[in-house]
């Protein structure tokens, strides 16, 4: 080639640029030479414009996915893409690696497993709900009947109904297959011989026995027809008869009568809705024995029972409950509650139970999801402090990288090694999360009030834990496997790695991340408890202290009222004694047909019904405002009416005491008014009630027990009374304390769950922040030792390697705050009578994090800086 | 029968290995294939078509010298292996046999 003073043409330098960009290195000199040599030809022949175009198609058909990779020849290349020859020796790597390292394994191991225990936990809950009912073989086509009713301007929904609308639905609507009528769960006391229990069960006619695919395993399913028979479940049979036949025995029940056993049938599992019904005896035997049930059976208003049914194949839920809607109201009298039909499908009974204003808003369904996404955030910040601590000892990790890939090692078998070392570890990390869930269900049962075992026998357990660990593995080790193996061997072995700030954020982003997850869940545990103290605060109007309450199941107890009363107080364990249609801590049931000076007609709130015996203010240790408590000494008692202060606030009226009430066609005088007494659920206002004068229906004794006798002491003397007036009846007392504490177990409960998650999510978080503190405090042990030489005090280093960290925190705190507060608002709007959320709360989270992360990066602060900087430094 | 197949286009490239002698190159097969063809093909087809007959080893590759007008860059010089050479012959003898059996009458040339 002749030399020319003419520049040598040059195509375009973007292109060139992408050509060195994007083609394979191994055969970029001789396609980049070749091209170049082929522009000066293509110019030449056809002008700088074609040369260019030209070049650029050239180009383009020489880069990825085009262009074919030359292989580099090696002496042992593989030909398939997972090396399975190498395995076992991946393995045996991983496996010494992780005894070589053992504080990091450790982190490692400890963060993992404790990730996919709470993982492996919300999982098995999570399924338990989603899967509840689903065993009862006509899931799809059961449903429960409901109503909606109009008290005033607010509607109402209850699963309690009038038994004639049973007979209706079954004469009239073709959708219907089976209609079976119910009691709610009811204790009886059931004996055999000596055997004597108090037992949970369900009357029901015989159509419930097929709607509910009750499973028999002894005797016949159409059992109840017989009005004196009674079928139990499986465990409850053994109670009683053990290996035996328990076909064709008696059970005594309530002490009147005796039942034969036509049937036992298989328990109802734990994630029943009838889990807690043990045996099931004829709604026959239940009307022939109780007179209201009786006198209930043609009153379309006495709404006191539950409706199952079956529908046909064809029948849809929607459709079939806009025709029965209206059935009441197109009968003669129709009631001023407006009631309004329609049917809750087995799939929605246990997840969407809430109803609101006549609208069904959900339910536990809102905390499967809030804890699904709680078990996926704990498991991804496992997983992220894995990938963080792996990343973090890359350093080290790099030399042993670089002799692998300058031996021979290409990235694929990196990969496969890191990723080989991830599985190893998640696997041993499995084996001891299946041990920490092991110990800790028993616990987690009984916070979540749940059944839950773990499913050794399920395919599908064991298939998603594999798919479980094999994802775990790979998410938690693809960022190291990627990172690590993307090393130049050359650069490594030269010492010239450098940690550049692109891939510290990453793991900057990380912490900050974590950081929110915990605070924000910190702030819930401490705003859920919060507002269980607000509400337990709360006064109740009465004392409950000492106050015991035993039901009454035979009706001779309340006929010998007087003698009771006097041997009890013979016995010197009782103070106050006496006697309630109800239990305190419940309103037990509520009337519409109250007439009172000035009440508008239009108008039929709800008021609560109480009958009492005299002395009852004094047992539960009522308030009065206004007025006197009723006395036996007034005859005209048996017409007098205690108002409480809701009540009077509902009625309005200037000068209530001696005013006249009207109630069922009666004359009412009021002669008192009470405090406002939490009858019902303590976050709600309370319901305007009134108090009269009734022995006949009692079925409640309070008893207020000695202050100065022991408590063992007193309820044993108040049981050889209780004995004397009936001996076959066994004992049972509830101490109002904690029926009352009762209220609270669901805020508990989530309180307790939370708390459970925001400690292990704690927990991982400073796990991983230690791990980045220690990779922070060994990259920069050098500056360290330099700064020492030169006279830093240990507080000035402490100080330089902790304020990172400090400054993450904040980024933390500042992300969740606004998130905390805006679903705690959301939370605490379900509550009438709730806690604020003062700033302070953020603020001492806030701050207790700030102390947290500090203690956590002391130890490698502290260790950094006390170290000889002779050590570090020696190698320079 | 060949163990390896060759297509039409890698045993057009083959063959101009075989005739540049020792010059075969990216740039020499692509200008020759250009010239003797009258076919414009990508640069990307012949880089790709040299690699591939490397690995069905009917050629064999060596970097060779630089060259000021490349940029310094060196250049990788193919020449025909033996197993090049004897499928280039199998063919041009299956081609030859085929050719004997076809019927005079059968191709009529054209125009004529």
């Amino acid at each position: 080639m002749m030399y020319s003073n003419k520049p040598t043409p040059q195509p375009p330098r973007w292109v060139i640029r992408l050509l060195q960009r994007l083609h394979p290195t191994e055969t970029l000199e001789e396609v980049a030479g070749d091209l170049a040599e082929l522009y000066v030809y293509w110019y030449q022949q056809a002008g700088k414009r074609q040369a260019d175009w030209r070049y650029v198609l050239a180009v383009f058909s020489v880069l990825p996915p085009f262009v074919r990779r030359r292989q580099l020849k090696q002496e042992h290349a593989s030909n398939s893409f997972i090396p399975f020859t190498m395995l076992t020796h991946y393995f045996t790597i991983a496996y010494r690696h992780l005894l070589r390292n053992k504080a990091t394994s450790f982190l490692h191991i400890a963060g993992l497993s404790s990730g996919m225990a709470v993982a492996m936990l919300i999982g098995l809950w999570v399924w338990n709900e989603l899967s509840f009912n689903k065993h009862h073989q006509n899931y799809d086509r059961i449903v429960q009947l409901w109503q909606f009713v109009a008290f005033d301007a607010e509607k109402s929904s209850y699963n309690s109904l009038p038994i004639p609308l049973a007979e209706e639905l079954r004469n009239n609507y073709p959708d219907f297959k089976l209609v079976s009528v119910a009691t709610f769960n009811r204790e009886s006391i059931l004996a055999h011989g000596q055997k004597q229990f108090t037992k949970t069960g369900m009357y029901v006619e015989p159509a419930f026995v097929p709607i509910m695919s009750v499973k028999l395993l002894a005797g016949a399913a159409n059992g109840l027809n017989d009005v004196r028979s009674i079928m139990l479940s499986q465990s409850l049979a053994q109670t009683f008869f053990g290996s035996e036949n328990p076909i064709n025995k008696v059970i005594k029940i309530d002490n009147k009568q005796t039942l034969k056993v036509t049937g036992v049938y298989e328990d109802f599992p734990g994630n029943s809705s009838f889990r807690e019904v043990l045996f099931l005896a004829p709604w026959q035997w239940f009307v022939a024995t109780n007179s209201y049930a009786r006198n209930a059976q043609k009153e379309w208003d006495e709404n006191s029972f539950q409706i199952f049914a079956q529908l046909t194949e064809q029948a849809n839920v929607e459709k079939v409950s806009a025709k029965i809607k209206d059935i009441r109201m197109k009968l003669d009298n129709p009631p001023p509650y407006k009631p309004e039909f329609f049917l809750h499908p087995m799939s929605k009974w246990h997840l969407y139970a809430d109803f609101q204003n006549g609208v069904n808003t959900g339910g536990l369904i809102y905390f499967v999801w809030l804890f699904g996404i709680v078990g996926v955030f704990v498991l991804l910040l496992a997983c992220i402090n894995f990938m963080n601590l792996s990343t973090a000892r890359s350093e080290k990790r790099a030399k042993e990288v670089g002799i692998r890939k300058a031996i021979g090692s290409v990235r694929r078998q990196l990969i496969f090694q890191f990723l080989s070392e991830s599985l190893l570890t998640v696997a041993i990390s499995y084996s001891i999360s299946i041990l920490v869930v092991l110990v800790a269900l028993p616990f987690f049962n009984e916070v979540a009030n749940t059944n839950i075992r773990i499913l050794w026998s399920n395919p599908v357990f064991w298939l998603s834990s594999l798919v479980f660990c094999l994802l775990t593995g790979f998410i938690a080790g693809s960022y190291p496997a990627l990172y690590l193996s993307s090393f130049q061997p050359v650069k490594v072995l030269k010492g010239a790695l450098k940690v550049d700030q692109s891939v510290v954020a990453p793991r900057k982003m990380l912490v900050v991340f974590q950081f929110t997850v915990s605070i924000t869940l910190v702030i819930g545990i401490i705003t859920v408890f919060r507002q269980i103290d607000y509400a337990k605060d709360r006064p109740t109007g009465y004392s409950r202290n000492g106050l015991i309450e035993v039901r009454i199941n035979s009706p001779e107890l309340n006929r010998q009222f007087a003698s009771i009363k006097n041997d009890l107080f013979q016995s010197r364990a009782v103070v106050a004694f006496s006697e309630s249609t109800g239990s305190v801590t419940d309103d037990y049931g509520g009337v519409t047909n109250v007439d009172w000076p000035g009440k508008s007609p239009e108008s039929h709130p709800l008021l609560m019904a109480n009958r009492i015996t005299h002395d009852y203010g004094k047992t539960i240790g009522w308030q009065l405002m206004a007025g006197r408590d009723f006395s036996e000494d007034f005859a005209s008692d048996s017409s007098a009416i205690i108002l409480n202060e809701s009540a009077l606030q509902l009625m309005a009226l200037k000068n209530p005491i001696g005013e006249t009430i009207y109630w069922n066609n009666k004359k009412y005088r009021i002669i008192g008014i009470i405090r406002d007494m939490i009858k019902n659920n303590p976050f709600e206002p309370v319901s305007p009630s009134f108090f009269v004068i009734d022995y006949e229906s009692a079925n409640v004794m309070n008893i207020k027990l000695a202050p100065q006798m022991g408590t063992r002491e007193a309820l044993r003397r108040v049981e050889e009374v209780y004995k004397k007036y009936n001996p076959a009846v066994p004992f049972e007392y509830k101490f109002v304390n904690e029926e009352y504490a009762k209220k609270f177990s669901h805020e508990e409960r989530i309180g307790k769950l939370t708390t459970f998650f925001a400690i292990l999510a704690i927990f991982i978080s400073c796990l991983g922040l230690f791990g980045l503190a220690s990779f922070l405090a060994e990259q920069r042990t050098k500056e360290i030792g330099i700064r020492k030489i030169l006279g830093a005090p240990v507080f000035h280093i402490w100080r330089l390697l902790s304020k990172d960290f400090v400054f993450l925190v904040l980024i933390a705190f500042f992300l969740a705050t606004p998130i905390a507060y805006y679903f705690l608002h959301k939370w605490l709007q379900n509550y009438e009578y709730r806690t604020q959320l003062p700033w302070w709360v953020f603020a001492a989270v806030g701050s207790g994090a700030l102390i947290i992360t500090l203690l956590t990066i002391s130890y490698q602060a502290i260790k950094a800086a006390l170290a000889n900087p002779i050590k570090s430094l020696r190698s320079e | 029968m060949r163990k390896t197949y060759l297509g039409e286009f890698e045993e057009v490239i083959l063959l101009l290995v075989a005739i540049l002698d020792g010059d075969a190159y990216g740039v020499t097969v692509s200008q020759e294939l250009e010239q003797q063809t009258g076919r414009q093909v990508t640069f990307g087809a012949v880089h790709n078509t040299l690699i591939r007959l490397e690995e069905k080893g009917f050629v064999h590759s060596q970097l060779g010298g630089a060259t000021a007008e490349r940029g310094g860059r060196r250049k990788r010089l193919f020449t025909l292996t033996p197993a090049g050479s004897r499928a280039l012959q199998n063919i041009w003898e299956l081609r030859q046999q085929l050719w004997q059996l076809v019927p005079p009458h059968a191709i009529k040339p054209a125009g004529i």
